[in-house]
Order: C-alpha cells, then structure tokens, then sequence
C-alpha cells in the first residue's frame, strides 16, 4: 500500500499542467489581453481628441475653408457640388457638411444622433460666426484638466481587468471541460472513486496560478505606462480579482455543463458574455442605461466586479465599502458551482 | 473474497439504444477469484453489458449486484474497489505516464504506488514521456496500470488487447495472470477467442444481447462432439451429400469456396474424404487440419465468424 497525494491537489496540479503546456492557450490567455491593453492604450493615449472632419460646399466655399482651417478645431474639406457632399455625409467620410449658397446664408447638414456631429455643429458656427466679427459678450477662460485617476485610461484598465477575468475564466474553465469531455477523458475518470466536486473544483483553482499572472500583468502595464492609480489596498484589490476569478470559473463550469461540442458551448459562453461586455460598465458607465434596467445590470458579477475594481483603484476605497459587490461575486460562484455539478454530463 | 458469493452477478439485463437491443435479456454470474470471458463479435453487446456492471450505463430492465451492493447505492465504495479499463480509455495527452498513474492513484484510498505500477505493465522506460507520444500497446498498457491503482478486487477490462502487438499483448496477458494469481476477480471481453483460452477460466458467448452459450474454454470446444476441423479445397467443388456419407463428419460449413468439416477422429474421416473425393473426380486444391477452437464453437452455433473482417 502505498501514500497518495490529496486528490483535489492532483487534479488541480494536472489541470495546470495541461494548460502551460498548451501553448495557444497560453497565447489567449496572456498575449491577447496585453495587446489589447496596448491597442485601446493608444487609442485613448493622452492628447485631445483628432479635429473632426467636416465638408463645405457653395460659391464661398473657399472663404468658409480659410476660417475653419484657421480655427483648427475641424478639418475642412471643400466639395464641388451639394451631392458630393452630402454623399461623403452619408458615408461617414464628414460628421458635417456646411452649405453656403452665395447669399452668405449658411446650411448646417448632419445627424443629431452622431455626438461627433454635434460637436462640429458647434466648433463650426462658432468658428464661422467669430471670422464674421461676432464677439462674446461674456469673456471665459479654460482651466484643462489632467489629473491622474479621473482620464478614460484610469476608468478604462479595470474594466479591461475586469473584461479579462470574466473571457478568461469562462473560456479557459469552458474550453477545457467540453474538449475533456469530446476526448471522452472524463469517463475514465468518472470510474474511479473520483469525488465528480474535486473535478469541478480543482478546474476552478487552476485558475488562481493564471489569475496571479494575469492579474499582475494587466495592473503592471497599466501603471507603468500610463500611471493608472492603485489609491486602495493591494490585497483587496487581490481578494476582488480572486473572487471575481472564481465566479467566472464557475459559470463557466455551469456553461459547459452539458454542452457536447465546442460550438454549443462557444455560443453559450457568448450569450453569457456578450451583454456583460455592453452592460457591465467595461468601457462607459453602467449608469447611462435606463433606471429600470439599473436593478439588473447591477446584480452582473462583471458589474459588480468592475464597480469593486474601480472603487477600490481609483476612489481608494476599503474592504468593507466594497464588500456588497464582493457578496453578488460569491452568490454567483456558489450558484454556478452548484448548478453545475447538479447537472454536469460526465459522459 | 471469503464470502462465496458471486462477484459479479446480473439477470434479466436489458438495454435498447433507439430501436437497436443491444443487450436482451442477459443472465451472468462470476464467481469471485475467477477470470470469466465475454466472447462475441463486434455489436454483439459485450460492452454495454460491461459499462452496465461497471456502473457507467443504466440498463432499462434487470438486477446488478457487484461485490454484493448495488449500484446507485454504494457508489463510492464499489468505485474504490473495482478497476475500469474501458474499451477505449482516453487519457489526457499532455500529462506523462507517471504523472497521470500518479493522478489515478490519488482517487483510490489505498492502492499501488505509481513506480509498483510502472513496474507491473513495463512501462518504467515511458515514465517521463507524455501521453499523447506513446503507441497504442503502451498506451493500453497504461491505461491497465490505471484501473489496477486502486489495486482493485474486480478488474474490468473491456477489449484489453485489441488492434495490440504481440509484445503489448502478451504482457497484458501475464499482468492479468498476476492479478487472478493472486486471487481477485477479473471480468474480460473480447473477440479474439485465443484471449480467451488462454486467460478465461469460464468463458461466456454472447451474441445479439444475450449468452448463447457458457462453460469452461474446454468445455465448450467438447460440446462440439467434433474436436477436429478438416479445412479443405476442391476443383471442381463437390456436393454436399458427397460428404454426408463420409463417416464420423459431424457439422459441414462452406466457407469462402471451402469446406469445414467437424470430425470425431481424423483417422478416420481423412482417409474416408479423400477417397470420396477421388471417387468423385475432384481435385484436392488445399487441406488442412486443426483441433476445435471456440471460434469455431461460435462459428457452429451462430454461422458465423467472430471477426467479420
């Protein structure tokens, strides 16, 4: 007789075995979100946004040229004739085209429904109406703000930090269980005195050894390079990420619960994901969705997620103040585990 | 193993999968310390009826008992005690030997070590190689090694050494040699009646769902009253009367443009057929003789041969 290892342990060490060893996983896993980060990282970089292109068209067209152009707030481009223009409006090419057909009255075409448009509306006329000779009865003066911590970057990195968690909990969890299950490598298993909650749980610890690297590399480039505050405490950022970790591990053990193909599962995983990514505050505030929806959108684990990450980096908030969020993470961990080894196809 | 109970015992089993019975009505009882046999050709529903006993498969209709409990009811502690080797147990490919004997042997509470089991299928050489690298032999051989972690007290093992070489297959051989040696129970399916011989201490036919036919290896070639098969060839081919005169010929089976004849005494028929034949003025092509095996019990009782390859 001899001594054996404790079974949660194995199956977990194997589990992660299997994944550093798979290297296109690894690929998903790490690469994939920082060239992401990079991407919306220069995307979003620190300067004002480009000047939104406009056209102009008419006999003074030139004129209307000159003043925007020395405005610099738009970039001007003249058209021969009024359907060009509005042709290059309808394919996006301009956010607005100015019409002015010789008797020094102006046209002002654009869809009100495009911010950029309405933006150049107003950069537009004021542009046009100061080259005029209109003056402002009011002087005002701009102060620009550039604090740390309240840019797009600063609200964008946990959301990506968050988006992470929930796409590499679910698809790595996911993934793994319907390829074991194609393989049929879990019916062997399922002969043995296996506890099937070893098997499930240890597809969720797995993913702490990721979630260290994951985590720390996300947070790493966000600081180093664009200097995203850590105003909270490290280890509650940490015990936030962990939760959040294991409750996507969860749904994504409860999403690939029964799936028998990767298709099944992949659209499974989409439908749990995809509304998380619109609704649960990723790149804009959850709040700008209808009060009615708010009750919802707030019970989302990546909102709640989110929510924690952004308090806790940015306002500095404590464990305690977070501790509603890190409670709806939990609930839906403990549900998903449970549900899904309730109904967990093991052949 | 003191109790003399049964190890294994079933009745009445019933499985359908859509319109297709795959076991109907099947009768099995194992004595424990035994190696009992399942013969039958592909589709006959050796392994359903073993996923059935191992606990994977529900039956629609019949009685399990293993080791005395049911399952559904002493799940873990059956599991703890039995040893599965499925007909194609897949392992993940990208652990190595060791480390997944090391992973099997953590579910049992007691069991071999994994270098023990290393040693009991000769696969000490492959220990660090990955799963996914090995050939089949090996990996089958491995997957043994798996069910015998918790070294159990019934050992399933379904088709253990089909599509093998003869180096893997005879080494699986002399492990479950061992393994009945030592006086624990194994229970085997196959289609290659020489698995079956040499291993089974009862042997089991089973055909379309159910036992057509049970007894020792031996037992069940006497049963023939023939134990001789006169195997031959003729230009032009003969009559079927031509042999019923000749003395001492049981069954007669055409074959593939040839005869199998059952013969009680060689001595007797060999020399009666060649002088029938020349009577007959046809040409001997091919002859050949060999003692009855259960292939050919199975090929008298059903028509056909066990492997329709």
């Amino acid at each position: 007789m001899s001594e054996r290892k404790n079974p949660l342990l194995a199956l977990t060490q194997a589990r992660i075995r299997e994944f550093v060893r798979e290297p296109e996983a690894l690929f998903w896993v790490f690469v994939f979100p920082i060239l992401m980060a990079v991407v919306l990282g220069f995307a979003f970089r620190d300067r004002p946004p480009d000047p939104v292109p406009v056209g102009v068209v008419g006999p003074g067209a030139a004129a209307l040229e000159e003043a925007l152009t020395k405005a610099g707030t738009t970039k001007p481009q003249t058209y021969a004739t009024p359907p060009e223009g509005l042709a290059a409006l309808r394919t996006g090419k301009i956010a607005l085209l100015v019409e002015e057909s010789g008797t020094n009255d102006l046209v002002y075409h654009f869809d009100p429904t495009r911010p950029d448009a309405r933006i150049a509306r107003l950069e537009v006329d004021d542009a046009i109406q100061r080259a005029r000779g209109r003056t402002d009865p009011t002087p005002a003066e701009e102060t620009l703000v550039h604090e740390k911590g309240s840019r797009y970057i600063d609200f964008l990195l946990p959301g990506i930090l968050g988006l992470n968690l929930m796409g590499t909990g679910i698809w790595g969890v996911g993934f793994s269980i319907v390829n074991a299950r194609l393989k049929k490598t879990l019916k062997v298993m399922v002969a043995t005195p296996m506890r099937k909650s070893d098997f499930l749980l240890a597809q969720m610890l797995s993913r702490f050894l990721f979630l260290i690297l994951e985590v720390g590399l996300i947070l790493a480039f966000g600081v180093v390079a664009f200097q995203v505050p850590i105003r909270g405490s490290l280890s509650v950022v940490g015990l936030t990420t962990i939760l959040g970790s294991l409750c996507f591990a969860g749904i994504g053990l409860l999403v690939a619960a029964r799936a028998r193909t990767l298709e099944a599962a992949s659209g499974l995983m989409n439908l749990v994901m995809v509304p998380m990514w619109l609704l649960s505050g990723v790149f804009f505030s959850s709040d700008r969705f209808p009060k009615a929806a708010q009750p919802v959108i707030q019970a989302l684990p990546l909102t709640a997620l989110n929510n924690a990450l952004r308090a806790v980096m940015l306002e500095g908030k404590t464990l305690a103040a977070v501790s509603g969020e890190l409670l709806i993470m939990t609930i839906w961990g403990i549900l998903a585990f449970a549900a899904a080894l309730k109904i967990f196809r093991w052949q | 193993m003191s109790s003399r109970s049964p190890a294994i015992s079933c009745r009445g089993l019933r499985k359908s999968y859509d319109d297709v019975k795959a076991v109907d009505g099947l009768d099995l009882e194992v004595e424990p310390g035994e190696c009992f046999g399942m013969l039958g050709p592909n589709g006959a529903g050796k392994t359903t009826t073993i996923e059935i006993l191992e606990g994977l498969t529900k039956a629609d209709a019949g009685d399990v008992t293993v080791l005395g409990r049911r399952w559904g009811h002493h799940d873990r502690e059956l599991r703890e005690r039995l040893g599965v080797s499925l007909q194609e147990s897949r392992l993940t490919e990208k652990l190595t030997v060791y480390e997944t004997l090391e992973l099997f042997r953590s579910f049992y509470a007691h069991g071999r070590s994994p270098e023990q089991l290393l040693e009991d299928l000769s696969l000490e050489e492959k220990r660090d190689a990955r799963v996914g690298k090995l050939s089949g032999g090996q990996r089958q051989r491995l997957a043994v090694a798996c069910a015998l972690a918790g070294d159990p007290e019934i050992l399933f093992l379904d088709e253990p050494t089909t599509g093998l070489d003869p180096q893997s297959r005879l080494q699986l051989w002399e492990r479950i040699a061992v393994h009945k040696a030592s006086g624990r129970t194994v229970l085997l399916t196959t289609h290659y009646m020489e698995e079956a011989e040499r291993l089974c201490d009862r042997v089991a036919i089973v055909d379309h769902g159910r036992i057509i036919a049970l007894g020792t290896p031996s037992d069940l070639v006497a049963s023939l009253n023939a134990p001789h098969i006169i195997d031959f060839a003729t230009e032009p081919a003969v009559a079927e009367e031509l042999l019923a005169r000749i003395p001492g010929v049981g069954d007669r089976r055409q074959r593939d443009g040839r005869w199998l004849l059952n013969a009680a005494s060689l001595a007797q028929a060999v020399p009666a057929l060649l002088a029938a034949l020349d009577g007959a003025g046809a040409r001997l092509v091919s002859l050949s003789t060999h003692r009855a095996t259960l292939e050919d019990v199975f090929l008298s009782m059903t028509g056909r041969e066990l492997r329709d390859e």
